[in-house]
């Protein structure tokens, strides 16, 4: 294999990322301070989201990487290798098949089971930062459970944009408790944070790790009268038909042409190998042959 | 109604190495519900030290200063604030009000303060104005910014908007016009007729001959000549 | 009455040096108290230890809260010492940009407290939003402007605004017309005196301007190195002055 300890991290400094894994599910949403280390790669490319999968590999799992949705952009091949080097673990581009998946900016498509563990690279994790810039401060709301502010943010958009334009890193709070960033997710996989999967969230920079035990209550926080609404493109895959997806928007000329497709590559090369097509899929596969 | 004995009063003045000024020893006086009393004596004799004594606005140093029940020299500045709202109404030579606030509201701001309507309080405050001759278009601005006379009325207005039990009046027609002085005199006859009881300073003799039942001659509460 | 606020002993100190040495006085409902004194003579380190800002060293501070009658905040725990700074308490900073968030609208800065008290209707918080702001008379199509956008006195109407919208009993002012010319000045304490008045408040107000709390004040607290050197009626301090140091300052004002 190679002459680093499995996956890379000794011993001593995985367990103390467990117990802080393990801290972390005991108290939904959480945010769990821990030491992270220096990893060899730049803070920002999923330094915490590599150590929490450190230390939950197990020579027999299925790893797969996604990033963007995509198996094969940067970051997920070279998070993949990576593990591939140092662990030696399989790894597949297949959710169903993957026992766990680190991911960057999405939830995989297809619902996850209690088998899986879904462990997310969060560059913020503190969900009131931009409102509250003090950390003693952001620390003393949560632990008093002082939100207003949080809905202040929601407030301003509607506001600003005549609707809540958070898009992305929508805030949500966890079993009624603590107010919790799910990581820079767009807000359409926010009703999926509600999973069977164990889902762990590490943030190497900022040294916190927090977690979802399966099937918590997650909520989006929403106004009575401006309800939480997990938007996508208004289209279809042009590749494999789904309507139901989230979506990409590809310009694919310089005339303005462009195409949607779905943004969970494995999921659009699932359906499309079962049958199902899109409005340009042939076009597609006439350019790729 | 109000009723002073044996009140004194030094000024001790820290700045000016502790001089002692005693302005004012054993004074006495009452005055009756109904009745208007008026402090005569030289400038400088201590008329409006006293006034301000009965006031609450001076400390005294000793004796007693009973206004409807309350002793004003012992009494909390609770129960100070509380005379002025309800029972004891002064008139000063000054208008000393928020810049800003229409004349009309400060008009009818005492009858605000004991709870009275607003439509109600104004229209009190508009019937006062009315008689006293200030023109309706000076009504919604800031009496600041008024002559003398005027800002004099509508200092007069606002002391008597509310029936006070017991009246303090400093100078009540001074800088007034003939016209203006009779609509003051007869306000004094109304009150006194309701049975508030008067206390004042009136240089101008005649209204005081026509308005006051008795004079209390201050001189004679003058330290200097007790002594 | 039950006082609204009772304040007992309080002392604070720096080390060797006294922020402020055995302070006593109660506040009723609708009551104003001004507490004027110079630069450093212990002023706001008063008002920073009866609003909580501040750990004082002894003494107590008992508030008549709603639910439980009078409770010293001074031993209450945390969270509801901080859930009494933002129900029933108010707090106007002298500089507007230490009360407002400036890179909040002017309608979230009033709604903030709104939210943090569980308000989750975008229409009636923006319904409350602009009635207050009329309140302060602030145009009611600023609403959606940062406090950037806004003058002083503006400001400083927005920040009263964003204090009272939850109903306190209790305001501390710290200089609330320090720095702002004087007709926006007489704005502002037309303003506060007529809130004082309608909503019943109760209000500790310090300040330097006697002017000021002439005619705010119903009572007046002249200190002097720490010590509260004499207290009573606002104009009968004002007007006879015993202490030779509130003599002093009340003969030091200049007259316009």
């Amino acid at each position: 294999m190679s002459d680093y300890n499995f996956a890379y991290l000794d011993e001593q400094t995985k367990r103390m990322i467990r117990r802080a894994i393990l801290k972390a599910l005991a108290v939904p949403g959480y945010q769990v301070p821990f030491a992270s280390r220096e990893m060899p790669m730049p803070y920002g490319w999923g330094t915490g989201g590599v150590q929490v999968s450190a230390a939950c590999l197990v020579p027999e799992d299925r790893l797969k990487v996604i990033d963007q949705g995509a198996d094969d952009t940067t970051n997920a091949v070279s998070i993949r290798r990576f593990f591939e080097r140092t662990a030696g673990v399989a790894t597949t581009g297949r959710t169903a098949e993957a026992t766990l998946i680190q991911t960057r900016h999405r939830i995989p498509e297809e619902p996850l089971t209690r088998d899986q563990i879904l462990v997310y690279q969060v560059p913020i994790p503190e969900p009131l930062r931009f409102l509250e810039p003090r950390e003693t401060e952001t620390r003393k709301m949560h632990s008093l459970e002082e939100y207003g502010l949080v809905h202040v943010k929601l407030y301003e958009d509607i506001a600003r944009h005549g609707q809540i334009a958070t898009s992305y890193a929508y805030p949500v709070k966890v079993e009624g408790r603590y107010v919790m960033d799910p990581s820079p997710i767009p807000k359409f996989d926010n009703p999926k944070l509600e999973s069977a999967a164990v889902q762990l969230f590490g943030a190497g920079r900022e040294q916190r790790i927090y977690a979802l035990p399966p099937h918590c209550k997650v909520v989006s926080l929403d106004f009575e009268d401006h309800p939480f609404e997990a938007t996508k493109a208004d289209h279809a895959c042009d590749l494999c038909g789904s309507g139901t997806s989230y979506l990409d928007e590809v310009i694919v000329d310089d005339a303005g042409g462009r195409m949607f497709v779905c943004s969970d590559t494995d999921y659009c090369e699932g359906r499309r190998d079962a049958g199902h097509r899109g409005r340009l899929a042939a076009i597609n596969q006439e350019d790729a042959a | 109604m109000i009723e002073v004995s044996g009140l004194c009063k030094n000024f001790v003045l820290h700045n000016q190495g502790g001089a002692v000024i005693p302005v004012m020893r054993d004074a006495a006086l009452s005055v009756a519900p109904g009745e208007c009393v008026a402090l005569v004596g030289a400038s400088g004799a201590g008329k409006s030290t006293l006034m301000r004594m009965v006031y609450g606005n001076y400390l005294a140093d000793a004796g007693v200063i009973r206004v409807g029940g309350v002793d004003v020299a012992q009494a909390e500045p609770r129960a100070v604030l509380a005379l002025r709202r309800a029972t004891l109404g002064y008139v000063s030579q000054f208008l000393r009000v928020v810049p800003r606030v229409p004349t009309l509201d400060v008009v009818a701001e005492p009858l605000l303060a004991l709870g009275v309507a607003r439509d109600e309080a104004r229209d009190r405050a508009r019937d006062l104005l009315a008689r006293l001759n200030i023109p309706e278009r000076l009504w919604p601005l800031s009496p600041t910014t008024f002559s003398g006379g005027e800002q004099q009325r509508v200092n007069i207005a606002r002391g008597f908007a509310h029936a006070y039990p017991a009246l303090l009046l400093d100078e009540p027609t001074a800088s007034l016009d003939a016209a203006n002085r009779e609509v003051v005199l007869a306000l004094i006859d109304e009150a006194k007729a309701r049975g508030a009881a008067i206390l004042g300073i009136f240089h101008d003799e005649a209204a005081r001959d026509r308005v006051c039942d008795r004079v209390v001659d201050v001189t004679r509460f003058m330290p200097g000549l007790a002594a | 009455m039950t006082p609204l606020l009772q304040v007992n002993g309080l002392t604070k100190r720096y080390g060797a040096r006294i922020g402020c040495a055995d302070v006593s006085f109660d506040l009723c409902p609708g009551e104003v108290m001004g507490i004027v004194g110079e630069s450093g003579s212990g002023k706001s380190t008063l008002l920073n230890c009866l609003a909580g800002h501040l750990e004082a060293d002894s003494g107590a501070v008992v508030f008549n809260t709603r639910a439980d009658g009078p409770r010293d905040v001074r031993l209450m725990a945390e969270p509801e010492r901080r859930m009494l700074a933002r129900t029933d308490w108010a707090f106007v900073h002298q500089n507007p940009r230490d009360g407002l968030r400036m890179g909040v609208s002017a309608g979230g800065n009033v709604g903030e407290r709104l939210m943090a008290v569980g308000a989750r209707h975008y229409g009636g918080i923006r319904g409350q939003a602009l009635d207050w702001l009329d309140r302060v008379e602030i145009a009611a199509d600023r609403i959606d402007d940062r406090p950037t956008a806004f003058s002083g006195g503006m400001q400083q109407r927005l920040q009263i605004a964003r204090n009272l919208v939850t109903g306190p009993r209790l305001v501390f002012m710290d200089e609330p017309t320090g720095g702002l010319d004087v007709s926006v000045q007489a704005r502002l304490l037309d303003l506060l005196r007529g809130l004082v008045r309608e909503m019943g408040l109760s209000a500790v107000i310090v300040t330097h301007d006697l002017a000021v709390v002439r005619l705010l004040a119903h009572r007046l607290m002249v200190m002097k190195s720490g010590h509260v050197v004499e207290a009573g009626l606002t104009d009968q301090v004002l007007d006879d002055p015993q202490h030779g140091y509130t003599q002093l300052l009340v003969s030091s004002v200049l007259q316009a």
